[in-house]
């Protein structure tokens, strides 16, 4: 039984690659939110779970899965923007956990709000049918679809990272999550990054769902295991930092993946044990930066 | 029994007989039945059939009458899925609502918390949720009845037919709580005795809808079978994963039992070709009468056909009113003892019987396939076989710790 | 409005007598609800709540975990009752206080090593890291099945022994033990304990500078909150006679988040109209509609929004020490 053959312990490895992947998303979209305006987007796992159900709405509307790929998590981005600026932005200047408990609040709307609409029962989300088998590989046997989860994130952030690097916006955007206070000080109006930098989070997140919902189905609870997992991640990484929100979330991937195969009753801890240990040993995450929100 | 409540109960019984006009005069009121089911939460779908299923119940309770003369009147109320939230509301209903009887429950481990409280409150509790539990020692009582299957019953048929029918080589996957885990534990019970193997058995976590890490050890070992042990939105999560890594091409695949919203959701590309158990299936009425006079009654009220557990529900609202009938009163202790006395019935399937020494109901199943193309909006699976009902499908009273 | 000052001065006198003001209020409060069984859920995540608030309304500190306190209260009484069957409802309530204190303790120390959402982060790991090792122990917690056969004791001996099975009965008795509770933390908030927690609270640093052992203090804190914590779930094992699961899941650490804020985060009895508003609601709301907790999360953010010092923070106003000024 302790066999374990080369092409499912590789399998293994790739399907880690992809749960991480999903966490990447979620993480990059908690922790900017998170560093730039130290705002804890609890609903960040409904958001995520509009993806999905925006998604089937699309594409039952336009019959096109791409269309509908780069449409929901625009439209989830869109209703970041319309949170930022209506709700987020009444608890500038007030405690720290305001706008965490809001989202909470928020949270349990949006969850009740899908079922309103769409039922209870979830719904289905197909990818596209050149993706619905196997590839095989030579080395392993892999499915199509999630080899296209990780070439489609890997470019999100791709673009992401060159968006970052290389625009003026996004130079504020690093300044401001390494020192918010210096950024203010030099003049430079934050509000208008702010809602960019939340919409951008939550189109993410967006994206995570509807990336997800082929492999996972779609329904309503999809988002509050998520959520927990998500903050994890970023804690693990480091809150405010954009590459440990990558780090964190490929490991955490793996941790789960590794987990899952050879142990599987310790799976759902091990992520917690894990930022226990990070923490306790590293005190503000992976590539965390000491002095944010302490 | 303290000494001051025996005698406050010797009273009250001593008047009561002593002044039966008394008892027929408050007569007039409905009698009403509590309903804790999960409303909200992952499992509403199967929640809503319960109510529709218990609804129908009473409408036909009142349409000839009532019970004893008197309105039937059944109270919903969400239990969350949780246990603490399923006892608060079993506390209102019986406190605030003044119910006579409980029917409910959906979730094995919030029931037990109902049953706590209707032990207490000494009310009648016809229970509609699977579980190896309610039904033996310590949480079973006079008074708790259960109505539904258990996974002992369901698993050691199904696992049966799978062993006979489609292989002897398996690979179990189940969700880790006790629905889980009572069915992996009968189903390697059950393949061991038909002298198969069970390749390997994976635990994980409910509610996790991530499966694909648990896929490439199972292919590496090419079971004959792969039995899944997944309830609700998981058991949709994990066939799709296991159809996107080409699995079902390579091994057969089968579960303890099918739900109805769950194969409406994934519909025949999920679910064709895999095989489950069930306590109904509406496509029955065109071999059963019963089950054709309930299904027409069900779809004229709601437009569409019975689930599985919407039956249960309508069956423990008809025995509560089977059993005031018998015992001609609606106190508790006395309806279960004259549905132990008249344990057979029949409200929707066939025959049923409760067995006396733990309240336990025996009942037929079906095994059911998914088929290619869905007959119309609800014909999703087709029935394979009958399991008729019996009572070496479930444990001995002994067993249960019950003489 | 002519009842506007006497609303003031009542709620000016309940603030400054408040152990008088919960005895009496909730002498009577089961005649208030539509069923007496509420109140003694209200009464028991009051206290809950009221744990919760020490270690964050007055001390600052949010823990997302406090669930595990609750728990540990619950299946300390569970399991000493119904597993090693003790015998006495005293030693029962005991056990469950002890291992809530000692997780209190244990857990304290490791999360107070790290501040703002890490040490809530932390609280939260542990919490769940609990749940864990209740899920898969079965036959100590008896699992997801949750901890049933749990006895109902009596109180006293023999002959003369009060039988705690009916509702009114068994309110009284958590009335009792919640009044002291009650007491006690009047106490502590009154001492100098008391008033360096506050201090730490509003400034940890300046705490620091005028020589207080500001970590000792946090953690005697955390301890004190995971004792009232601790009786609010013994209380409630024996009130429901089963230990479920969900007792230490994340969603009871957020429900006490909720009551606390609703009520009046860093207020004495915030936490208590906190928990009555809250389950009044959920109790009320359910029975009409299944989309209830959309109003619950409607009515908490709204609060966030244009409310924050919750219900009875707002009509105390300005008279007490808020949380961070309000």
């Amino acid at each position: 039984m302790l066999e374990i053959p080369l092409s499912a312990l590789t399998a293994q490895v790739f399907t880690g690659l992809v749960i991480g992947m999903v966490f990447v998303l979620l993480a990059i979209g908690l922790s900017l939110i998170f560093g730039l305006m130290t705002v804890v987007n609890f609903a960040h796992g409904s958001l995520y779970m509009l993806g999905a159900y925006f998604g089937v709405f699309l594409i039952g509307l336009t019959g096109n899965f791409w269309l509908g790929l780069v449409l929901a998590p625009l439209m989830v981005g869109a209703l970041g923007l319309l949170i930022e600026r209506v709700l987020i932005r009444r608890l500038y200047g007030r405690s720290p956990d305001d706008p965490l408990l809001l989202t909470f609040g928020l949270s349990l709307i949006l969850v009740e709000g899908v079922k309103l609409v769409w039922g209870k029962i979830g719904l289905t989300l197909d990818p596209p049918r050149a993706f619905a088998g196997a590839l095989n590989l030579g080395f392993m046997t892999f499915p199509a679809y999630r080899l296209f989860v990780i070439v489609v994130t890997a470019a999100v952030l791709v673009g992401l990272w060159l968006f970052l690097a290389r625009t003026n916006v996004g130079l504020i955007i690093r300044a401001g999550s390494r020192d918010p206070l210096m950024v203010r000080a030099l003049g430079i109006d934050l509000s208008r990054i702010w809602l960019l930098v939340f919409g951008i989070g939550t189109a993410l997140a967006g994206l995570a769902g509807i990336l997800a919902g082929p492999m996972r189905g779609v329904y309503a609870e999809m988002g509050v295991t998520m959520v927990i997992e998500s903050f994890v991640v970023v804690v693990v990484g480091g809150m405010g930092s954009l590459v440990g929100a990558v780090v964190a979330g490929i490991l955490m991937g793996q941790v789960v993946g590794l987990t899952t195969f050879f142990a599987p009753k310790l799976a759902e801890i091990m992520v917690f044990v894990v930022m226990a240990v990070v923490l306790l040993v590293r005190p503000s995450g992976l590539f965390g930066e000491a002095g944010l929100l302490e | 029994m303290d000494r001051r409540s025996f005698l406050a109960t010797t009273a009250a019984g001593a008047a009561a007989t002593a002044f039966p006009a008394v008892l027929r005069a408050q007569g007039k009121d409905p009698i009403r039945i509590g309903f804790p089911l999960p409303l909200t939460g992952p499992f509403g779908a199967l929640a809503a059939d319960q109510q529709r299923g218990a609804q129908l119940g009473a409408d036909e309770l009142n349409a000839k009458g009532g019970i004893l003369g008197r309105k039937v009147e059944v109270l919903f109320r969400d239990d969350q899925l949780k246990p603490a939230v399923g006892a608060q509301r079993t506390k209102e209903l019986i406190e605030n609502e003044k119910v006579q009887f409980i029917v409910g429950g959906l979730a094995a481990h919030v029931q037990m918390a109902i049953n706590e409280q209707t032990k207490k409150s000494k009310v009648l509790f016809i229970s509609v949720s699977q579980s190896d539990e309610i039904s033996a020692k310590p949480d079973t009582s006079p008074i708790t009845f259960h109505e539904a299957l258990n996974p002992t019953i369901t698993s050691r048929a199904v696992g049966g037919w799978i062993a006979d029918n489609l292989g002897k080589k398996w690979w179990i996957i189940y969700a880790d709580y006790a629905w889980g885990k009572q069915n992996n534990a009968v189903l390697h019970d059950v393949l061991k005795k038909k002298g198969g193997t069970v390749l390997g058995a994976t635990p994980y976590p409910l509610g996790s809808a991530e499966f694909s890490a648990h896929l490439p050890k199972i292919q590496a070992a090419r079971p004959e079978v792969l039995v899944t042990v997944t309830p609700g939105a998981d058991n949709i999560a994990f066939l799709k994963q296991v159809i996107s890594y080409g699995m079902k091409k390579e091994m057969r695949i089968a579960q303890p039992l099918h739900w109805l919203p769950q194969l409406k959701e994934g519909g025949p590309e999920l679910y064709a070709d895999i095989y489950g158990g069930t306590n109904f299936y509406w496509e029955l009425q065109d071999t059963i009468p019963q089950v054709k006079r309930y299904v027409e009654a069900f779809q004229k009220k709601f437009n569409m056909p019975p689930g599985d557990y919407g039956c249960y529900a309508y069956s423990g609202v008809m025995e509560v009113a089977r059993g005031c009938e018998l015992a001609k009163s609606t106190d508790s202790e006395a309806v279960a003892k004259a549905l132990r006395a008249n344990p057979v019935y029949d409200h929707y399937k066939g025959k049923q019987w409760w067995r006396p020494c733990d309240n336990k109901s025996f009942q037929d199943l079906w095994i059911v396939k998914g088929r290619d193309k869905a007959k119309g909006d609800w014909g999703l699976v087709e029935v394979v076989s009958r399991i008729p009902a019996n009572e070496e499908l479930d444990r001995t009273c002994a067993e249960k710790g019950l003489a | 409005m002519s009842g506007r000052p006497a609303v003031r001065a009542l709620t000016v006198w309940v603030a400054a007598h408040p152990v008088l003001s919960f005895f009496v209020f909730f002498a009577i409060f089961p005649f208030l609800l539509p069923y007496k069984a509420l109140a003694t859920q209200v009464l028991i995540f009051g206290l809950f709540a009221l744990g919760f608030n020490l270690l964050y309304g007055y001390t600052g500190l949010l823990s997302f975990g406090h669930a595990a306190y609750y728990g540990l209260g619950a299946y300390g009484t569970g399991i000493a009752l119904a597993k090693l069957q003790v015998g006495s409802l005293w030693a029962g309530l005991g056990a469950g206080l002890l291992l809530a204190a000692a997780g209190g303790a244990v857990i304290g120390f490791f999360c107070l090593q790290r501040r703002g959402i890490y040490f809530a982060m932390l609280t939260l790991a542990f919490a769940q890291l609990l749940y864990f090792i209740a899920f898969h122990l079965p036959d100590w917690t008896g699992g997801d099945d949750g901890l049933r056969g749990i006895p109902q004791l009596k109180l006293g001996l023999g002959e003369s022994s009060l039988s705690l099975d009916s509702t009114l009965g068994f309110y009284y008795f958590s009335y009792a033990l919640v009044g002291l509770a009650v007491a006690g933390l009047k106490r502590i908030l009154d001492s100098p304990f008391g008033a360096v927690l506050q201090a730490i609270r509003e400034n940890r640093d300046r705490a620091v500078a005028c020589g207080y052992d500001v970590n000792r203090v946090r953690l005697l804190s955390f301890v004190f909150s995971a004792l009232f914590a601790g009786l609010a779930g013994s209380l409630d094992a024996l009130r429901l006679t089963v230990v479920p699961i969900e007792a230490l899941y994340w969603t009871t650490s957020g429900q006490v988040v909720m009551m606390t804020l609703l009520g009046g985060a860093g207020t004495f009895f915030g936490p208590f109209v906190g928990a009555a508003t809250f389950l009044v609601l959920e109790d009320r709301l359910s029975v009409f509609t299944e989309s209830w907790p959309l109003v619950i999360g409607a009515i908490f953010s709204a609060f966030v929004l244009f409310l924050p010092s919750g219900i009875w923070g707002t009509l105390t106003g300005g008279l007490l020490h808020g949380h961070q000024g309000r």
